[in-house]
């Protein structure tokens, strides 16, 4: 037994690392570039891609082609803001998930887990519905209060029933969420009945299963930072999170700051997820299953892992809203119907895949 | 003194688990922990790790208060193997031995050759060398045991703690593991069951519902009249005459003394 180990680095091989790493993220900007043109590009009018590249370089760079205003406009303030804000969220919810289901061991875990969904509904009908703020509050602004309250009683919660999120206490998190979604869930159910009318009902209905109709530029600069943000803040922890997989007293002996780590993460998702969740609504199916499918392509370790859970759901969710706006001709069917549609049979495909590979 | 414990106790819902107990373990030795099931050899152990805070008195790393030092210092000097760990992730043995560099890697230190090289003489260590590509949840009890070491001689730790080692494994790996604990050049305490393998510890302390009962070297430690008091058995010692080390034979209480002349050594 020796614990004598050369010390000399073979430089070139760790070059050769850093090289693949800035080649890896030039290829997935590129990704993102082609799937959020193509977000501008198709839909109920086609609009051809050279419009788009001379939009963005008017928009932009000052370049002045002169185009039909009226396609420059709809690229411009409805498609590409679109586009972008659904790239945002599907990472933020895609990483969400896997952070959760790591740092819970659980592979059910997804964003909403925590009863974020469930409080966001509950804020976005008593605006909507009960008229709190007096019309001053706008419902994204409802919902996230919501979204925030309800994860703030879901970790009370977790605390009082034992551990909080300590070592022990990664049962009792989820339990929790499953109660305070059930709570919030229940109370939006009663203010529907009681006070809603039909066409109310409707809009919550469709808000609910996630809608991308009312993004514009404003919601880009908050959804973009706080989707980069927080997928960074996950991807710095990605040996921690690593290090969660034979459970957290393994972690702590291979010296994570367990109790730190877990506040951190957990508090993070629930940031992303509820300024998307109070943009967009709730888009289910993202966050469960887009990390399993990206572990199936390049396995467990987060720092493969994360950058390609976020970069798949970005692509996932554009696609998905291309499809929502054109599957029925002058229909926008919710797109978290889309997500489902397609996520369900996908998730399928990969579980009896995976079984085969064992 | 390497690491010591100091009066320390530990309590949930009013009963105490560890009660008292104040060790030092010196350095470079091997220091077996003993006792009969429920005795607080776990929890003892998990204290010594850091991992658990104990209810009442300190553990001390190099002279210092080890609450007050971060986890990575701490996981830098010191590994520690848990019973019972396992993951439903679809991780490799490679992947799982890897994680052992984690309190040495950074932002400002990535992942180096000098980290693979490392990882690859834990991984032939424990004799798993072959099998760096094997899903988890493919391994046996024992194979999974060898990873979880190679994991901890990863971490290149100057303390090794290590809780029930053997269990789950053939006698073979038994003897593998225990010899190549024994070898390493660094200070181990072991919680075991089997005292006949305590007897190749340097020292040992036996627990009883919670306390420290001895602690010294095995032969002095583990009498008939201890065995009798601790672990309720009969105990008779014999002498393999291949080698003159004592075998302890066990029985339980109440059966009938056996001259330990009167058996008949078969070499046939």
């Amino acid at each position: 037994m020796s614990f004598f180990v050369s010390d000399r680095a073979p430089a070139n091989r760790v070059s050769g690392y850093k090289r693949r790493i800035v080649l890896y993220c030039l290829g997935a900007l590129l990704l993102l570039l082609v799937a959020v043109a193509m977000g501008a590009a198709i839909g109920e009018t086609a609009i051809p891609l050279d419009v788009i590249g001379k939009t963005v370089a008017n928009r932009i760079f000052g370049a002045g082609y002169t185009l039909d205003p009226i396609e420059e406009g709809i690229v411009w303030s409805y498609r590409i803001s679109r586009a972008i804000v659904a790239a945002s969220c599907g990472a933020a919810l895609a990483v969400s998930g896997a952070v959760l289901q790591s740092l819970l061991r659980n592979p059910l875990a997804d964003p909403y887990l925590l009863g974020l969904s469930a409080g966001a509904s509950t804020g976005a009908v008593l605006v909507t519905v009960i008229g709190i703020g007096g019309g001053m509050v706008s419902l994204s602004v409802g919902a996230f209060w919501g979204a925030a309250l309800a994860f703030g009683l879901v970790a009370l919660l977790a605390k009082a029933a034992g551990g909080g999120v300590s070592a022990q206490g990664t049962g009792q998190i989820i339990l929790a969420g499953i109660a305070g979604s059930q709570l919030f869930n229940a109370l939006t159910s009663f203010i529907i009945t009681r006070s809603a009318n039909a066409e109310q009902a409707r809009g919550i209905m469709f808000w609910l299963l996630g809608n991308l109709s009312g993004v514009r530029w404003d919601d880009v600069w908050l959804a973009v930072p706080v989707a980069v943000g927080g997928v960074a803040v996950c991807i710095w922890h990605m040996r921690a999170l690593d290090a969660f997989a034979f459970g957290a007293d393994s972690a702590a002996s291979l010296g994570i700051p367990v109790r730190r780590v877990q506040v951190v993460l957990i508090a993070i998702t629930a940031l992303m997820t509820a300024v998307m969740v109070s943009l967009v609504g709730s888009i289910g199916f993202v966050g469960l299953v887009i990390p399993h499918a990206a572990r199936f392509l390049v396995g467990v370790r987060h720092g493969r892992l994360l950058p390609v859970t976020a970069l798949t759901g970005a692509v996932f969710l554009v696609i998905a809203d291309i499809v929502s706006r054109t599957a029925i001709p002058g229909q926008v069917v919710p797109i978290g119907v889309i997500t489902a549609l397609v996520g369900a049979p996908g998730f399928a495909l990969i579980l009896i895949r995976g079984r085969r590979m064992r | 003194m390497m690491l010591r414990a100091e009066n320390l106790g530990w309590t949930v819902r009013s009963t105490a688990i560890v009660r008292d107990i104040s060790l030092s373990v010196r350095e470079g030795e091997m220091l077996g922990i003993l006792g009969p099931n429920g005795s607080g050899k776990s929890t003892l152990m998990k204290m010594l790790a850091g991992i658990l805070a104990p209810s009442s008195g300190t553990v001390t790393l190099k002279g210092q208060p080890m609450a007050a030092l971060p986890r990575r210092s701490i996981a830098q000097i010191l590994a520690f193997v848990e019973q019972h760990a396992g993951t439903a992730e679809r991780i490799t043995v490679q992947d799982a031995v890897e994680l052992g560099r984690t309190p040495w890697l950074s932002a400002i230190e990535p992942w180096s050759p000098r980290d693979d090289a490392i990882v690859g003489r834990a991984l032939a260590d424990v004799d798993m060398a072959a099998m760096t590509k094997r899903l988890w949840h493919t391994l046996s009890g024992g194979e999974q045991q060898r990873v979880h070491l190679a994991r901890a001689l990863a971490q290149q730790p100057t303390i090794l703690l290590l809780d029930e080692p053997t269990n789950h494994l053939d006698i073979e790996h038994q003897l593998a593991i225990l010899g190549l604990v024994r070898a390493l050049p660094i200070t181990t305490v072991v919680a075991l069951h089997d005292l006949n393998q305590a007897m190749n510890c340097d020292r040992v302390a036996v627990l009883d519902g919670g306390r420290l009962v001895q602690i010294g070297p095995p032969s002095e430690v583990l009498t008939a009249q201890l065995m009798r008091e601790v672990f309720n058995v009969r105990a008779s010692f014999l002498v393999d005459p291949e080698d003159n080390s004592r075998v302890i034979r066990f029985q339980p209480l109440g059966t009938p003394a056996v001259n330990p002349t009167l058996i008949k050594e078969d070499h046939s």
